[in-house]
């Protein structure tokens, strides 16, 4: 069974289906009951599974969080949302010093089957702490499994295979990707969290991202082409654990790796991929991996953002950088 | 209750300087001289208390003083790396932890060791966090008692929550949350009272106030008694003689009461005082007055008990022998257990981080099992 669905309402549509599947799935956040989520990703399942499953909690993300655990200690299976971004940063303790290590804490004994929405990315014109892509974070910390989607498939499958995974999850949902339409096979075998895919094929440069920039990546791949320039594009899907074996085998191939993330660069997801592929396949490498990143500056005000954010050209320049073809380190060649 | 007490100030309008002396307020049924005070709205909530339940909680205030004792010696002797001594605070945690069911679920911070014994954890089992062999002793599960928490306050919202899984689950047990008087200034103490009010939650606030946040006394934390904050969420709360084990067993079986019969959450506050350093690492000369010292050692909960005893002719020469013996034996299971204790096999540093295979931490693994495998054949 096939539909035409946002990536928001496929969330929306797997969410339903966990609930439907396992009575000790609930929901957990701020406005996700009667007015569905500020994203209406929640819309209507308060309606079908009634309050106590679809939790409309106070204003207080640690106690969120906090509770959110207890209540995997009594055996359910919490879903929060974090409304943005931004705002996850009063859980952080929660999520980094408790919900990370208490598998490890008790031994074995206590599992976290917790998941944790995020909307995260820019590119919506928002205000402060609206924007921001905070997955190096989680990403960084033991026992946190940190997945992202970009397509409505992904999105519907993914989230349910957080659900039922005993680990703790971070999903993050790339907002400005939230109306954007696919088809979603309702009944799909998902393929293991955890993995990338490669969704188009190439020859020449390897080009590794995921969330909201998966989109922009496919536009620089295609515009690439018309430079005869084979892009191959990688949404990585995991970024706690990332898939090196997906990527290792591209960059083998291709001999050359761009990666791309809105998040800020140092210390981020794209050092973490140029150190290990370096490490796994140096020989193979024929230029130094690129990163195409958010600047190490605070997210900027709306009007700013279009500078911030990577886009089609930034990509391409990375691009012709790993390529040693005139780029904007090189400046234009007399002529 | 305090609810009542808190509006009565407010509607008299009082200046602040006028608020009843908490001191007064303290709930009390066993003076420090060991005379049994009326408490009509106290009393009969251990009314059942016949001498053998007494006596129990005599033989059970002795043994941790004596456990706590010799953690304190081992720590001396290098076989603990830390410990942190509970010295004085026996009764607040005795008289609660024995209120409890087993179905209920205790979430402590890092000092309940008399809660963790009450529970049922092995001997051995409780210093294994001190002696730096895991994390966690026991299994949460079997003794319903979560591992000891080192961020202050985190715990409270973990209680909160199970007691909102019990609630959704439709059972009566109650989730209790054991924290300090320094924990009462952290963000997550005041969120957890805040859901567990607005979701009427079977939780109990169990904190102890002995006086110090390492050096800091509690007057830097709470400018009036702690346990007038609770009805500002909307929670009832008691202020109890936290040195008085049956005033302490009183207030937490009224609060356990309220929570399994639907009424949700209530907050203990029990008054006693951290007759020893926070931790074995801490010196308390640098900042602790020895007159509020010498006070608080003539409130001595252990020493009142046994005097009231006495004075009730249950406490003989024969039970005061059988106590010391029960105290003795445990104190040389619990040196011996801890001193053969084995240290943890070098790879199980990965084991437990996931439910589900990681590629990353597998790939970690492996090298690490290599490399040391090859430091080992280098050295041959």
């Amino acid at each position: 069974m096939s539909e035409q669905l946002t990536l928001s309402r496929a969330i929306g549509a797997g969410l339903r289906r966990a609930l439907a599947d396992d009575d000790r799935v609930l929901l957990m956040g701020e406005d996700i009951g009667d007015l569905g989520g500020v994203f209406r990703v929640t819309d209507g399942l308060k309606a079908e599974f009634g309050g106590e499953r679809v939790m409309d909690t106070p204003l207080a993300e640690s106690a969120i969080l906090g509770t959110a655990i207890g209540l995997a200690y009594k055996g359910f299976r919490p879903v929060v949302e974090i409304q943005f971004d931004g705002f996850i940063f009063p859980a952080f303790d929660q999520i980094v010093a408790q919900l990370g290590k208490l598998r490890y804490r008790t031994g074995g004994a206590v599992s976290m089957p917790i998941t944790i929405r995020v909307p995260f990315g820019g590119g919506i014109g928002s205000v402060e702490h609206h924007s921001e892509s905070p997955e190096a974070y989680f990403a960084h910390t033991p026992g946190l499994r940190v997945v992202t989607c970009s397509t409505p498939q992904d999105a519907y499958s993914m989230i349910r295979q957080a659900i039922s995974s005993d680990d703790p999850v971070l999903f993050f949902e790339p907002k400005r990707r939230y109306w954007a339409k696919g088809e979603v096979d309702l009944e799909a075998e998902p393929e293991p969290l955890g993995s990338a895919r490669v969704v188009v094929p190439g020859t020449d440069v390897t080009l590794v991202t995921y969330g909201p920039l998966v989109a922009t990546a496919l536009d620089a791949a295609a515009a690439a082409v018309e430079d005869g320039v084979s892009v191959e594009v990688i949404d990585l899907r995991s970024l706690a654990p990332v898939d090196f074996e997906t990527v290792e085998a591209s960059v083998r191939k291709t001999g050359r790796l761009v990666i791309t993330h809105e998040a800020s660069q140092s210390g981020g997801l794209g050092a973490e991929i140029a150190a290990s592929i370096t490490d796994r396949c140096f020989y193979h490498l024929e230029a130094a991996p690129q990163r195409v990143t958010g600047f190490d500056v605070p997210y900027p005000p709306a009007k700013l953002e279009e500078h911030y954010l990577p886009d089609l050209d930034r990509i391409l320049d990375a691009v012709d950088r790993v390529l040693g073809r005139e780029n904007s380190l090189t400046g234009w060649s007399a002529k | 209750m305090r609810t009542e007490a808190a509006l009565d100030s407010h509607h008299d309008d009082a200046d602040m300087n006028e608020w009843p002396d908490p001191q007064e307020e303290l709930v009390q049924i066993l003076t420090p001289e060991g005379q049994r005070l009326e408490q009509p709205m106290y009393d009969r909530w251990i009314s059942d208390l016949d001498a053998d339940a007494l006596v129990a909680l005599l033989e059970d205030l002795t043994v941790v003083r004596r456990i706590d004792v010799e953690a304190t010696a081992l720590q001396r002797q290098g076989e603990l790396g830390l410990w942190p001594p509970l010295l004085g605070q026996e009764a607040s945690q005795i008289g609660s932890a024995r209120a409890l069911r087993k179905d209920d679920f205790v979430f402590t911070s890092y000092r309940e060791n008399a809660v963790a014994y009450c529970r049922g954890v092995q001997l051995g089992d409780l210093v294994k966090v001190w002696r730096g062999t895991a994390f966690s002793g026991w299994n949460p599960f079997e003794v319903g008692m979560s591992t000891p928490q080192v961020i202050i306050g985190a715990q409270t919202l973990h209680a909160t929550g199970y007691a909102m899984g019990c609630k959704k689950d439709g059972v009566d047990s109650v989730a209790v949350a054991y924290f300090g008087d320094g924990a009462t200034s952290q963000g997550d103490v005041n969120e957890a009272m805040i859901f567990a009010a607005s979701f009427t939650a079977p939780v109990i606030f169990f904190c102890q106030n002995n006086h110090w946040a390492i050096s800091e006394p509690v007057g830097l934390q709470a400018v009036r008694p702690i346990a007038d904050r609770a009805p500002g969420f909307g929670i009832p709360s008691m202020r109890v003689d936290g040195n008085d084990v049956l005033a302490v067993m009183a207030a937490t079986r009224i609060a356990l009461d309220r929570a399994r019969s639907g009424g949700g959450p209530t907050f203990i506050e029990a008054v006693t005082y951290r007759m020893g350093p926070h931790t074995t690492s801490d010196d308390p000369s640098k900042y602790e007055d020895r007159a509020s010292h010498e006070e608080w050692a003539a409130k001595d909960p252990i020493l009142r008990l046994e005097q009231y005893l006495e004075g009730a002719g249950i406490l003989t020469d024969e039970v005061r022998t059988a106590v010391k013996a029960k105290a003795d034996d445990v104190a040389r299971e619990f040196r011996a257990e801890c001193i053969g204790m084995a240290s943890p096999e070098p790879m199980t540093v990965f084991d437990n981080v996931f439910a589900e295979p990681h590629s990353a931490l597998e790939r970690q693994k492996q090298q690490y099992a290599a490399y040391l495998s090859y430091v080992e054949g280098s050295t041959r």
